[in-house]
């Protein structure tokens, strides 16, 4: 047993790290700190600097631009990232849309879409929740009618992150009601976001954040050449998709930036005329979540060694995700206490430069309550587990 | 980067695993625990035979030279059989004082003898009034030509009774509970002025409270340097506190296996239990934290040997933070799963149940590790 990364993955590491900080834009890594809101240039800024470098998409097929990196090389790699700062890879081209391309896609839609997502020149969005489709995907009712050599689109996607930003969407639509099986007769649709009948409605969350959208489709023509996969057959695309998105929800590396930063609040403020950092009740808190931490880490590499020998991610991939959100949320909620009632005054209103330090922190806190709900809620994720490791 | 055992730590831990599975039955091992000594005779043989008591030792004592990564799998089935026989008093605390501290005629006189089975050992240690804390021994020792004269309690000493020599931590100077002034020695457990006071704990181990009264000790039975011995016996019982963690493993694993056995067989409203979702998540959770607590486990054994006292320290303690609260819930939630047949003597799980009660708090609880843990910043 050694947990050490091996000479040639401590080199990797090092010119990783040496990298983000010649090439992270001061800029953006004070944004990803302060908890400011990026802009879509922020993020296709960041993506595009990581393409100039060749490390644009580390896991697609090297043809198209993937660096043939290990798993181990491909964790440090978004651990650093993390820990450095670095805006989140926009997720819904690139670690999405891209795979389900390189698996199921034609040639002429690689040739089309792929390259527009390496450089960052075009901004993609997702399109699968609905209002009466949350955790129960399968029952979701947009439709497309096929019209000649078109898909006529109607009916609403909800809590589509980026859709403001968005010059394309990939969307899970209904073409077939009259089947045995809800997850049969479904879809996986790409749209043009400019397309007539397409509308885009910001749902303000409680952070005063824009990050999620409705999405309207009023009869929308797409092209029939936009489907991917086969007819009816979307189910199958879509249950691939989502083993990729629960990939790297563990995010230690930015939850041990985060814990610094805990510490660093901890310090600054005072209980009793003592650092709060000295208070017992407190210290063990954040001692607990450290140690949560530590363990994740620790079982995150054990997984990656189960699976160098090429087996696919298994239902430990839902560990990481309950584990690393529950620590995130936790992290959220200790600064909040940290700063005690410097975390009252909004953002909006902020005076001095102390205040724009703590006020970030509220909204922080309300807006990591989506990390439990979203990309497969921690129930669901439980569900999981249960089937596929327990069999119950 | 590499989480596997290797050949031979595989082979050792299958064997041991096959030899309880066959000789060390539940059955097997209520006999054992109700005979008057409380352990097996020949399950220590055998234990000795199949080179477990000489693991950890070095070559020239008969031992196999292992780190504490090469006792975990045995630790783990030690767990998982809730094996009672002193392997962690003699090999994981006793013999590792005297490997790590004591002189080579010390080393000579007692460890081939603890490898071939024929010497057993005990740490006394704990007092009424210590709690956790190392550096509070009020135990005396007063040097007088060339012996020491012992006076002082101990108690809960873990497998005393059985003990053929107990290393006694005792101060030659000093208050209570400073660091400076702990000494340790070689005392035979019928050393005239030894009384043991012996009993069976919650998990139906064998212990004593042990008093020593003008207890005379030659000065040769002082093991390193007078007054000297706090680190000794600090990066001793991390050492040990590693391997716990890995018997906590153990049986962990084996309160969660049978507690999905169990929610797979029983059934309730002609259905198995583990269809209810209010148990599957239960069951999840066991799950989950188990994973996690094996993780920091390898990380305890990887670093329990570690020359940098200060990250032993810390990663020891956030170990012991974990293992003792997933002790805790697992056991629990076992014994909750299984309904009133979990409370019941004649089902395993309750004993399991029993030892990771005690586990939890071996070595310190929750609150004085993170109490340690905070202190290394």
């Amino acid at each position: 047993m050694d947990l050490n990364y091996s000479a040639e993955e401590m080199a990797f590491r090092d010119e990783v790290r040496a990298w983000l900080k010649d090439n992270l834009p001061d800029a953006l890594r004070y944004k990803v700190v302060n908890y400011e809101e990026l802009t879509k240039e922020d993020l296709l800024r960041w993506q595009k600097i990581t393409a100039e470098r060749g490390w644009g998409a580390p896991d697609w097929p090297e043809e198209w631009g993937g660096t043939n990196w290990t798993i181990v090389q491909r964790h440090i790699f978004e651990e650093e990232c993390g820990y450095a700062g670095c805006p989140p890879r926009i997720p819904f081209g690139v670690a999405m849309c891209a795979p389900v391309l390189h698996k199921f896609g034609t040639q002429e839609q690689k040739q089309r879409f792929l390259p527009g997502m390496y450089n960052g020149d075009v901004f993609w969005c997702q399109g699968y929740s609905e209002p009466g489709s949350g955790s129960d995907l399968a029952s979701l009712k947009t439709s497309a009618v096929r019209e000649g050599d078109s898909y006529v689109v109607n009916g609403q996607k909800i809590w589509t992150t980026w859709a403001q930003h968005a010059d394309w969407i990939f969307c899970l639509v209904r073409t077939n009601t009259d089947v045995p099986k809800r997850q049969q007769g479904i879809s996986f649709l790409l749209m043009d976001m400019n397309t007539p009948g397409i509308s885009v409605r910001p749902l303000m969350l409680m952070d005063g954040g824009h990050e999620v959208n409705e999405v309207f489709f009023d009869d929308v023509r797409v092209p029939a050449e936009n489907l991917v996969h086969e007819e009816n057959d979307g189910w199958t695309v879509a249950k691939y998709l989502l083993g990729y998105e629960r990939l790297g929800t563990g995010n230690t590396g930015a939850s041990k930036r985060e814990v610094l930063r805990v510490k660093e609040l901890a310090a600054q403020q005072s209980k009793n005329g003592r650092p709060l950092m000295d208070d017992p009740r407190f210290r063990d808190r954040l001692s607990r979540v450290e140690v949560e931490l530590m363990a994740l880490e620790i079982t995150n590499l054990r997984f990656l060694d189960q699976m160098r020998g090429g087996r696919a991610p298994g239902a430990e991939v839902s560990l990481l995700k309950i584990r690393g959100t529950e620590i995130q949320q936790a992290l959220t909620e200790l600064m909040l206490e940290a700063v005690g009632p410097l975390a009252q005054p909004f953002r909006s209103l902020r005076a001095t430069d102390f205040d724009q330090h703590t006020a970030s922190i509220a909204p922080r806190y309300c807006n990591y309550r989506k990390t439990s709900i979203y990309a497969g809620s921690n129930e669901i994720q439980r569900n999981i587990i249960s089937k596929a490791s327990l069999g119950l | 980067m590499n989480f596997d055992y290797s050949e031979e730590q595989h082979l050792l831990a299958q064997s041991v695993r096959q030899f309880l599975t066959k000789e060390y039955t539940f059955a097997a091992r209520q006999a054992i625990i109700e005979s008057d000594q409380g352990y097996s005779e020949q399950v220590w043989a055998t234990f000795a035979e199949m080179g477990l008591l000489g693991l950890p030792f070095a070559s020239d004592v008969g031992g196999f030279g292992g780190n504490a990564v090469d006792l975990m799998p045995v630790m783990e089935a030690i767990g998982d059989g809730l094996i009672v026989e002193p392997y962690l008093a003699s090999v994981g605390l006793g013999g590792q004082l005297i490997a790590r501290g004591g002189s080579q005629a010390q080393k000579q006189e007692i460890l081939p003898a603890l490898v071939t089975g024929q010497c057993k050992l005990a740490f006394a240690q704990t007092e009424r009034e210590a709690r956790y804390n190392l550096a509070h021994v009020a135990c005396r020792a007063e040097k007088t030509a060339h012996r020491y004269t012992l006076e002082g309690e101990k108690c809960v000493v873990l497998h005393a009774p059985c003990a053929d020599k107990l290393i006694v931590s005792a101060r030659t100077t000093g208050p209570a509970t400073a660091a400076d002034g702990i000494s340790l020695f070689v005392v035979d457990r019928n050393a005239p002025g030894v009384t043991l006071t012996p009993y069976r704990t919650i998990d139906n181990l064998r212990a004593a409270d042990v008093r020593f009264a003008g207890t005379v000790v030659p000065a040769e039975a002082l093991i390193g340097q007078e007054g000297q011995a706090l680190p000794l016996i600090e990066a001793v019982v991390d050492y040990a506190t590693a391997l716990v963690c890995a018997e906590a493993v153990g049986a962990m694993q084996f309160a969660n296996d049978t507690t999905l056995e169990y929610l797979k067989t029983r059934k309730q409203f002609g259905v198995p239990i583990g269809s209810f979702q209010a148990l599957q998540h239960r069951m999840v959770e066991m799950t989950i934290i188990f994973e996690q607590a094996k993780s920091m486990t390898c990380l305890a054994c990887v670093k329990a040997d570690s020359a940098d006292a200060d990250e032993r320290r810390r990663i020891i303690s956030a170990a012991k933070i974990h293992i003792a609260e997933a002790c805790r819930h697992i056991s629990q939630e076992a014994v909750q799963l299984h309904g009133g047949m979990g409370m019941t003597e004649e089902l395993k799980i309750s004993h399991t149940f029993r030892r990771l009660t005690m586990i939890a708090q071996t070595f310190g609880d929750a609150d004085h590790h993170l109490e340690r843990f905070a202190a290394c910043g």
